[in-house]
C-alpha cells in the first residue's frame, strides 16, 4: 500500500481527501456546538464557506496557469488552466446552491438581488460560464489558447472584488465571520472550519488532477489515432 | 415538522446532500470518460496488431534467394 501510493501519488492524494471529509463531516455532525444565534442550520457554514473559497481557489489556479502559458509558453498550462476553471464553476455551482438553501432557512428568501456579495459571485460565476462557450466556439490551437488565457486572466479580478464587497458594503445581511480582528467564532467552529476547507481543497485537488490525467491520455489517443491513419 | 425532523435539519441535508449528488455525478462521467478511451485503446490495440500480422505475413511471402 505505501508502496503504491509512493507511486501514484493521485492515490495518496485522493485517499487523503477521502480522510478528510470524513473527518470533516465527523466534526460537523457529532463534535461542533449548535450556533446560538443561527440553531442548526448554522451547520452549512462549515460546507458552504469552504466550497466558496475552493471555486475561488480553482479559479485563481486557473489564472496563475493562464498566465504561465501566456508569460513561459509552459507546455501543458493551458490545458490545466481549462481544468482548473471546470473545476471552480463546479465548486461555484455548489456555493450558489448551499448558498440558497442557507438563505431561505435564515432569510426566508432562495436568493436577494440587493446583496452584492450574492450579485458578485453570480457575475464571477457567469463570466467563468462564457469561457467554455469562448473555448468551444474556436478551433483548438495556440490562437484558441491565448485567447482563453487572456479571458481567464481577466475573470481573476473579479475575486478580491468579490471577495471584499461584503466588507464593503454598508447594509449587510450575509454574515461576515473572518474580519481584522480574526476568525469570529469558537476555537471548536474554527477548528472544523479548517479541516472542512482543508477537506475541499484537497478533494478539488484530486478532482483536478483525475481530470486532467482523463484529458492527457484523450489527446494522446487522438494523436495515436491520426499517427495510425 | 415531518416524522420529527426539523426545518432546519432538512436545509442542511439538501445542503449536504446536493454536494454529495454533485461529486457522485462528477465521478460518474469521469467513469463512462474512463470507459470510452478504454474502448478506443482497445481498437487502436486491435489495429496496431493487425497491421504488424499483415507486416509479418508479407516479409513470409518475399521468395529467398
Amino acid at each position: 500500500m505505501g508502496l503504491r501510493t509512493r507511486e501514484n501519488p493521485l492515490a495518496a492524494l485522493a485517499a487523503l481527501s477521502a480522510l478528510l471529509v470524513a473527518a470533516a463531516i465527523a466534526l460537523i455532525f457529532f463534535y461542533v456546538p449548535t450556533d446560538a444565534d443561527q440553531g442548526f442550520s448554522q451547520r452549512i457554514f462549515y460546507i458552504h464557506v469552504p466550497v466558496a473559497l475552493t471555486a475561488y481557489a480553482c479559479f485563481g489556479w486557473g489564472a496563475w496557469k493562464a498566465l504561465r502559458h501566456l508569460w513561459k509558453r509552459e507546455p501543458g498550462a493551458d490545458l490545466e488552466s481549462y481544468v482548473a476553471i471546470h473545476q471552480g464553476v463546479i465548486f461555484g455551482s455548489l456555493t450558489l446552491l448551499t448558498g440558497s438553501l442557507w438563505a431561505k432557512i435564515s432569510w426566508g428568501h432562495w436568493w436577494l438581488w440587493s446583496e452584492s456579495q450574492l450579485v458578485l459571485f453570480l457575475v464571477l460565476f457567469l463570466f467563468y460560464g462564457a469561457y467554455f462557450m469562448l473555448r468551444y466556439s474556436v478551433e483548438p490551437g495556440p490562437a484558441r489558447a491565448n485567447m482563453c488565457a487572456v479571458y481567464a486572466l481577466f475573470g481573476v479580478v473579479l475575486i478580491p472584488i468579490s471577495f471584499l464587497a461584503i466588507r464593503l458594503a454598508n447594509q449587510l445581511i450575509h454574515p461576515v465571520v473572518f474580519t481584522l480582528q480574526g476568525p469570529q467564532m469558537s476555537g471548536s467552529m474554527f477548528l472544523t472550519f479548517c479541516v472542512s476547507l482543508a477537506a475541499m481543497l484537497t478533494l478539488a485537488a484530486t478532482l483536478f488532477h483525475i481530470e486532467l490525467a482523463g484529458k492527457r491520455i484523450d489527446s494522446r489517443l487522438r494523436e495515436l489515432r491520426e499517427l495510425l491513419a | 415538522m415531518i416524522l420529527g425532523i426539523t426545518a432546519a435539519e432538512k436545509y442542511v441535508a439538501a445542503a449536504y446532500g446536493v454536494v454529495f449528488i454533485v461529486v457522485l455525478v462528477y465521478v460518474l462521467i469521469i467513469g463512462l470518460k474512463l470507459g470510452r478511451l478504454e474502448r478506443e485503446l482497445d481498437e487502436l490495440t486491435g489495429r496496431v496488431r493487425e497491421r504488424r500480422e499483415t507486416e509479418a505475413e508479407r516479409h513470409e511471402e518475399v521468395p529467398v534467394g
